[in-house]
Order: C-alpha cells, then structure tokens, then sequence
C-alpha cells in the first residue's frame, strides 16, 4: 500500500501544535525546550515530505531539514548554558520565578 | 564551481577578516595590552566602514553570486555601511563598560559575539534564498542572547537572556513553519521564484497563513505589538551596551531584511495579503508601544517601549512599497541610530558613574550635569519628531511615502501615525521635564563622563543636528534606490 503525504503531513502538524501548547502551558523550562524541540522537528517533516512527494526533481527541502537540524542544536545548546546559569542563581527552574521584572 | 564569486561579498570577508583579528588578539596578545582591545576593534571598524563607503561609490552597481543566493548592490552597501556606522558608536561607548572589573574576563568575548551578529545581519540583508536568510536570521540572534547573558553577577541578566532565547526559538520555529508551507506552495526557496510561482497561482488559504506565519516569525525580531512582550524585560535586563545594539543595529538590519522579503519574494500578493496584515500591526505597534511608553519609569524599559513605537514608523516605508518608502526607510534607521544611541548613551553614562536608571532620578540633571542633560534633550527632541532636528526629517520623509502610495486606507494610517506622534511628544517631554523644569534638588552628583561616552555622544549630537539641517545623505538614499534595478523591478511605481 503507497503512503499519502497526508500521513506524514498531519503527525507533523499536531507535533507543531503540541509544541506550542507545551510552550504556553508548561512552567518547567526544560519542559519548554523540548516543545520547541517538537516545533522544530514538526517543520523538519514538513520540508522533507513536500520535496520527497511533490518537487522530487531536487533536494532543496531535504538541505534545508539538514541545515534546520543543525540550527535547532545549537539553539537548544545556548538554551540550556542560559538554563544552568539560571539554576546556579535561583536553584530552580521553573518560569514563575523568573518575575522580578514585570511591566 | 567559480571561487571567485566570493569577492562578491566584499563587505562580509572584510568583517570576517576584522573578527580574526580580533579573535586572535583577545587570545594571544600579552596581558598587558588586552586594555586596547576595545579602542582597537572601534578603529578597524572605522577603516571597515571607511573601505565599505569607497566600495559603494566605486564599486558594480549590482553583483549576484551563488546562483543568485546572495545578492548586493548599491543600496543593500549603502544599509550595511549605515548599520557599521551604529555598530562603531556603539563599540565607542562600550569601551568604559568593557574595561570595567566584572568584564575584564570576558572583554573579547562581547566583541566577537557582536562581530558574529552584524554578519548575520549582513547574510540576511543581502540573502535572496530563505536557507542563507535563515542562517543569518539565526547567527544574527543566538549570539545576541549569549550577549544579553554577559553580565553574569547581575540577575536581571540572566532573566533577560531566558526571555530572550525561549522567544526567539519559538519565533524561529513559527518562522521556519512558515517558510515550510511556502516551499509546499512554490517548490523553491529562491525569492525571485517565489515570487514568479506565486504570481502565476491564485490566492489560497495556506498562502495567507504561512505569509501570517512568516509575518510573526520576523515580527518577533522587530517586536512589532502582538509579538513585543519580550523587549521590555530583555531591554532591561541586558548590559546597557547590548541594549543599545539590540534596538538600534539589530532592528535596523531586520526591518530592511523584512522590505527585501516582502518585496522580492511576496511582492506579487501585495493587496490581497500583506498590505492588510502590516495594517493591523503598524497600527497595533504605534499605538500600544506608545501608550505603555507613558507609564514606564526605568529608563531602559521606556526607551523599550519607544523604540516598539519607532519600529512601527519603519514599517510605513515597507507598506508604502515603492522606491521612495524604501529610501526614507534607510534614512529613518539612519536617523534613529544617532538619536537612539545619543540616549543610550547618556543612560550608559550616568549607569557607569551612579548606578542609577530610575527617570525620577534624572531630576535637576540640568543643573549637575548640564552636557549630559543638553545631549538627552537633542535626543528626546529628535525620537519626538521636532523640527529642526533629524528626527522630524525622517519621519516626514517616511509618511510622504506612506501618502504617495495613494489609497485612502493609507491616508487613515499615516492620520493615526500622525495622532500617535503627539502622543509619544508627551512622555519623550516627561524626561526633559525632569530634567531641566523640575526644582527638586538634583540627585545625581557631578561627574565626569570618560572619553569614550563623551566622543560616542559628540557624534551622536552632530548626527541629530547635521542630518537635520542639511541632507544630501536622503537624496543620495532616493536617488540610489530609484536606480536600483532590483528594487524597481518589483515595486509598484
């Protein structure tokens, strides 16, 4: 049986939609990295399935899913250095208590 | 493949080759010269700048290289020259803060991460693929977080750079969800045949979004208001030196990013898309980044929310689409660059000497310090739009503009840009306000600002009164960018 883009395309979409709702409702930081990490990986799919299913003819896509990987590692990396300079200055990481500036 | 093509980007291998001096001086020169650091980077700098403006006059008016990937001509010199002369008063009036006893460590570690951001900057300005503008977009702003975090004994510092990095991922994976659904669409990444794919298929709903997701991903980097909330709090937290990179060269560089994007690659959905979306957000930005402006008491997080405001007067030059918004645009960045960092630099003085950055301390500053008070006042007169000062040039220019495009819903626009600019006089008075009418006693001592600040804001006071007098620099602007043959060819006329 011959898998449908639909298939890779509709996985990839919750996995972005998850991602934001992890980003918005999670308090724990490194809970917040990882639903970055899904939205990242959400657009990965995406790239990859448009060019293997509709532009075959060249690999533009799958380039930009190898360059996007890279990116992401290296935002995740800087994250969590700023992370373990956080913990070492409140002993926690969870978002609420990063308040002292407000509007 | 042709190597040669390289020397197509003259500007980039020149900043290259100044962050290997630099790098190499930070890690082997004897300690005892380490102190020179900071002047030395301002004078390659200035040199950079110097070659970079002899280039644009003399060079080819338009190269491509790369298969069309990287582009540069007279204008998009012309942008980078402008944000290298922000990036040398900047690295003037850190030369205090650098040398001071918590940075002594990591002096050359500010320097090369604000090199590495102004080439990032420089890829996305010149960028006409969405891969190589991603990469720039990307090091234009990770380094900028580790910058943020560079005061490390400070806690708002660290605040500020989670704030700063957790936003600009999510901002980067909005954006890059975007570009994904617009390869789905088109089937290339290439600007030139986005735009040729788009104009031959109809308006579709994954059109809209994936503009909308775009439109939010850079939105983000220029806080315009939905996607502002950041700024404040990273304004406030981050040294004072990368606050004032962070509002003016950053902002700078995105803005004429987003003009090359949108023109280039979505010029051909421009009424039935883009125009209406930028509405909402100029609006939004103008009016919401004032009206927070008014309540603000800490210098920096004012100043935040101003420059929310000024980022919405930029984005009528992009609205207005033609040759002429894009020209007063670069005048605008040019102008906001001396008035910005005049204020800064006045915040950055008094925070070096005293400590203090509450604006109900500024009280009687006329009397204490009566240069630094004359040198904030230009600055507040210039970010209000009073005339005689640049400031009013480039926000005249850039409404003209808006009007010339020509439709009534523009008209209403530049009317509620225009209500908004009396509104945002009121706090920019409010500072000079405290400082020259009140009669409280002044509660910041004399003191004596150090050379650096003091050569950062005789440069800044010269930019804000010279432009204001005397303006050949926009009619150059002007007539450069009708010439240019890319920009015309994609602007409505």
């Amino acid at each position: 049986m011959e898998i449908k883009a639909i298939f890779y395309l509709l996985p990839a979409l919750v996995m972005f939609c998850a991602g934001v709702y992890g980003f918005i409702t999670r308090r724990n930081m490194i809970a917040m990295l990882i639903s970055l990490e899904l939205m990242l990986n959400a657009v990965d799919i995406n790239f990859a399935v448009f060019n293997r299913f509709l532009f075959p003819g060249a690999l533009e896509g799958m380039f930009f899913t190898l360059f996007a990987i890279a990116i992401a590692a290296a935002e995740t990396a800087l994250a969590i250095a700023i992370l373990i300079n956080i913990f070492r200055s409140v002993k926690n990481i969870d978002v609420r208590d990063l308040n002292e500036m407000k509007f | 493949m042709d190597y040669s093509q390289f020397l197509a980007m003259k500007q980039e291998i020149g900043l290259l080759i100044l962050f290997l001096i630099v790098f190499f001086y930070d890690a082997f020169a004897p300690r005892k010269v380490q102190k020179y650091l900071p002047g030395l980077t301002a004078i390659l700098m200035t040199v950079l700048t110097v070659v970079g403006c002899v280039w644009m006059f003399t060079g080819e008016s338009f190269t491509s290289a790369f298969n069309g990937m990287y582009e540069t001509s007279t204008v998009i010199d012309a942008i980078k020259n402008i944000l290298n002369i922000g990036v040398i008063i900047v690295l003037i009036q850190s030369v205090k803060w650098a040398n001071g006893e918590l940075m002594i460590m990591r002096r050359g570690e500010f320097y090369m991460l604000l090199l590495v951001t102004l080439f990032g900057m420089y890829l996305m300005i010149s960028a006409r693929h969405f891969l190589l503008f991603v990469i720039g977009l990307e090091s234009a702003s990770l380094p900028l977080a580790a910058m943020v975090a560079l005061d490390k004994n400070r806690y708002e510092s660290h605040e500020a750079a989670v704030k700063y990095i957790l936003t600009a991922c999510f901002s980067s994976a909005v954006f890059m969800m975007g570009l994904s659904f617009i390869y789905g669409l088109t089937g290339s990444l290439y600007f030139e045949d986005i735009y040729m794919s788009l104009a031959g298929q109809g308006l579709s709903v994954m059109m809209v979004l994936a503009m909308a997701f775009v439109l939010a991903g850079v939105g983000f980097k220029l806080s315009l208001v939905p996607f502002h909330l950041w700024t404040a709090d990273v304004y406030q937290g981050a040294p004072t030196s990368v606050t004032s990179y962070l509002s003016v060269i950053s902002k700078g560089a995105t803005a004429f990013a987003l003009l090359c994007i949108l023109v280039q690659a979505f010029g051909c959905v421009y009424s039935q898309v883009w125009e209406w979306m930028l509405y909402a957000l100029i609006i939004l930005t103008i009016t919401i980044g004032n009206l927070f402006a008014i309540r603000q008491r800490n210098m920096k997080r004012f100043l935040a929310f101003s420059s929310v405001s000024q980022a919405g007067y930029i984005m009528l030059g992009i609205i207005a689409c033609n040759t002429m918004g894009a020209a007063a645009m670069m005048y605008y960045i040019f102008v906001y660059i001396f008035s910005n960092l005049a204020a800064f630099g006045v915040i950055g003085a008094i925070e070096n000497a005293t400590g203090r950055v509450s604006m109900d301390e500024y009280s009687g500053l006329s009397k204490s310090n009566p240069r630094l008070a004359f040198t904030m006042m230009l600055a507040m007169f210039s970010l209000a739009g009073i005339p005689p000062f640049a400031g009013f040039f480039s926000k005249f220019f850039i409404f003209t503009s808006a009007i010339n495009q020509g439709s009534i819903a523009i008209y209403v626009l530049v009317l509620i840009a225009l209500i908004n600019t009396i509104i945002s006089l009121y706090y920019y008075l409010l500072v000079v306000k405290a400082m020259y009418i009140s009669d409280k006693p002044a509660v910041i001592d004399r003191f004596n600002s150090t050379p650096g600040e003091r050569l950062g804001m005789i440069i800044t006071v010269a930019g804000i009164i010279l432009l204001g007098l005397a303006s050949p620099v926009y009619n150059w602007l002007l007539e450069t960018t009708d010439m240019s043959p890319i920009l015309n060819m994609f602007m409505l006329q």
